[in-house]
């Protein structure tokens, strides 16, 4: 049997491939010489480093507020968005509407970018808004990405559960408003959970889109990261990677047994 | 756990003002799918479709010093309104070698990537919806993880890993073999797309494999037919909507990468996204980096209609 070792090992391959750059990094982030790759004895001063660099902590505050609000604002039309596409099997602009929403899935980052900044600064032009660019210009472009991942998630998680829930709920006279919130809102929320860490994360993460709808004085973290890297390589770099991977490690870990807990109900419904 | 999402019976006073919203709307010619519809259309409309507008808008202009730094399109003179519209951008993109060149070394690079991606991603794809249940979920959450971290520094992270004296040159010392150029080759980006876009690739494959009826493969093996024939003949056609999804999911924005290319890649490294920053950034020339992405636009139409066909398969199958 030829498959009985080649997928195990194809696979282990496949993991190291994953992981590896990823774990030296995280190592290295602990090594006390300024060359990142060779190593010289234990240290957490690169941590140090790290958070007396005024510049760094800036653009890290800026990217945590810039990603919750993306996240919020995306969560709710990409929320809207999932039930309209699940639920209303026929609208005028259907196809239209399913693809405004997926394509910013796949829309190469430089075309997102230039496009919206080209958008904004036009619109600046002829009404006046927004004045400049800056942290509400890269909200409003986030937002708008985000929003398709939202839509997926939930979709998925609209399209596969039971519809006699609300169904009953709806025979009992509550209105479909009603319904929604009462019925539908409670069994989806780990989409909805998810959806948000979802935004949230590739907020935090944008480089491209950011660096053009940006303004001066708005610089987000992986702006100052990019440029940082730009110049080779850095010890609190790898600090700051670390502290992030962990952040997220945690995360998709919380929301990975959210997600598992949440599954043997929907069994039983 | 059970009592708590039962669901119990509305009280019938919270009920009545919702449902005379709902009415009072509906008098004034709105209907309930129409609020639904509202912000999400109005919102996509606004911040997507009208830029792509605005972007060929302006590949249409020609670059001017001042505020904003393109000519106008329209122009009003002596009470009647003028439309200019210059080709010349797009002549620019036809004539000029650079332009073209990395166009298609971008469609090069896309296409390699996207198929070292399969190959690599397939059999773990396969792994991971063949192993037993309670491991299913723990190699999925290990394929998603990468897929949170950041971005920026999974590239970064391999730059340490691939630089001169980085840990790969460092094992081969060992062995007293050469250290490797690695860094700023196309060999570089390939294995950076590779990294950052496994997991587009696996989660589609895995989708559509862990739905496959166990029952056609073993009625295949009780035909006679070899796990190798099997698997030509049943699991990779049945898979084909998984491998054109994550293909695509791949292909189409590794097309515009801008970060792979400039970190990893070398000076030579020619691709369209990087050709659009600089135009945009360093020649600060915006007409010519609009005319660029319609370009790009262009080569990814195709490929996101066939993502969109492929994903509608793997989704009802």
């Amino acid at each position: 049997m030829r498959r009985g070792w080649f997928l195990p090992i194809a696979a282990t391959l496949g993991f190291s491939f994953l992981y590896a750059p990823i774990v030296s990094l995280v190592i290295f982030s602990f090594n006390e010489s300024r060359l990142v790759t060779v190593w010289s004895g234990f240290s957490t001063k690169w941590y140090g480093e790290l958070f007396r660099d005024p510049q760094m902590l800036k653009a890290a505050w800026l990217s945590l507020q810039i990603a919750a609000i993306a996240a919020t604002i995306a969560l709710v039309l990409g929320t809207l968005a999932a039930v309209a596409l699940v639920r209303f099997r026929r609208f005028k602009g259907r196809t239209l509407f399913s693809g405004m929403v997926s394509a910013p899935l796949v829309m190469p980052d430089v075309i997102t970018g230039l496009s919206l900044l080209l958008l904004f600064v036009a619109m600046e032009g002829f009404l006046g808004w927004p004045q400049g660019r800056g942290m509400l210009t890269i909200v409003i472009a986030h937002s708008t990405f985000c929003t398709a991942y939202v839509c997926v998630v939930v979709q998925s998680r609209l399209s596969d559960f039971d519809r006699s829930l609300e169904e009953a709920a709806m025979d009992l006279g509550a209105s479909p408003v009603r319904t929604f919130f009462d019925i539908t809102l409670p069994i989806i929320a780990p989409a909805l959970v998810s959806g948000w860490l979802l935004g949230f994360t590739l907020s935090l993460d944008d480089l491209v889109i950011a660096s053009f709808v940006s303004g001066p004085g708005s610089s987000t973290l992986p702006m100052v990261i990019f440029s940082k890297v730009r110049l080779g390589v850095s010890p609190d770099v790898n600090a700051l990677a670390t502290i992030i991977i962990g952040l997220v490690a945690t995360g998709v870990l919380i929301a990975t047994i959210i997600q598992l807990r949440s599954k043997p109900k929907k069994a039983k419904a | 756990m059970t009592a708590t999402h039962t669901p119990t019976i509305p009280p019938p006073r919270r009920l009545k003002p919702w449902n005379a919203v709902e009415r009072g709307l509906a008098k004034v010619g709105i209907s309930g799918r129409m609020l639904v519809l509202a912000a999400p259309v109005l919102w996509l409309l606004v911040f997507f479709l009208i830029p792509l507008a605005v972007v060929f808008g302006i590949s249409l202009a020609t670059k001017q010093f001042g505020r904003p730094p393109y000519s106008p399109l329209l122009t009003t003179e002596e009470g009647t309104v003028q439309l200019t519209l210059h080709l010349n951008n797009y002549i620019r993109l036809f004539t000029d070698n650079l332009y073209i060149a990395a166009y298609l070394s971008s469609i090069r690079i896309a296409f390699i990537s996207t198929v070292i991606t399969l190959f690599v991603g397939y059999p773990m794809a396969y792994a991971i919806a063949r192993a037993p249940d309670r491991w299913r979920n723990i190699l999925l959450m290990l394929v998603i993880l990468p897929f949170f971290t950041s971005f920026l520094l999974r590239v970064y992270a391999l730059t340490g890993f691939m630089r001169g004296n980085g840990v790969i040159n460092q094992f081969l010392g060992l062995f007293g073999i050469e250290p490797l150029v690695m860094m700023q080759t196309d060999f570089a980006v390939y294995v950076g797309i590779v990294y950052t876009y496994l997991p587009f690739m696996i989660l589609p494959l895995y989708t559509t494999l862990v739905k496959l009826d166990v029952s056609l493969f073993e009625a295949s093996a009780d035909l006679g037919a070899r796990p190798l024939r099997t698997f030509l003949s049943v699991t990779l056609p049945l898979s084909l909507p998984g491998i054109i999804a994550g293909s695509m999911l791949v292909f189409i924005p590794a097309i515009g990468e801008y970060v792979i290319p400039s970190l990893l890649g070398g000076p030579e490294t020619l691709m369209i996204g990087r050709v659009l920053w600089d135009e945009f950034f360093t020649a600060a020339n915006w007409p010519r980096a609009a005319a660029v992405a319609v370009a790009m636009l262009l080569a990814v139409v195709v490929p996101i209609m066939l993502l969109q066909r492929a994903q509608s398969a793997v989704v009802e199958r």
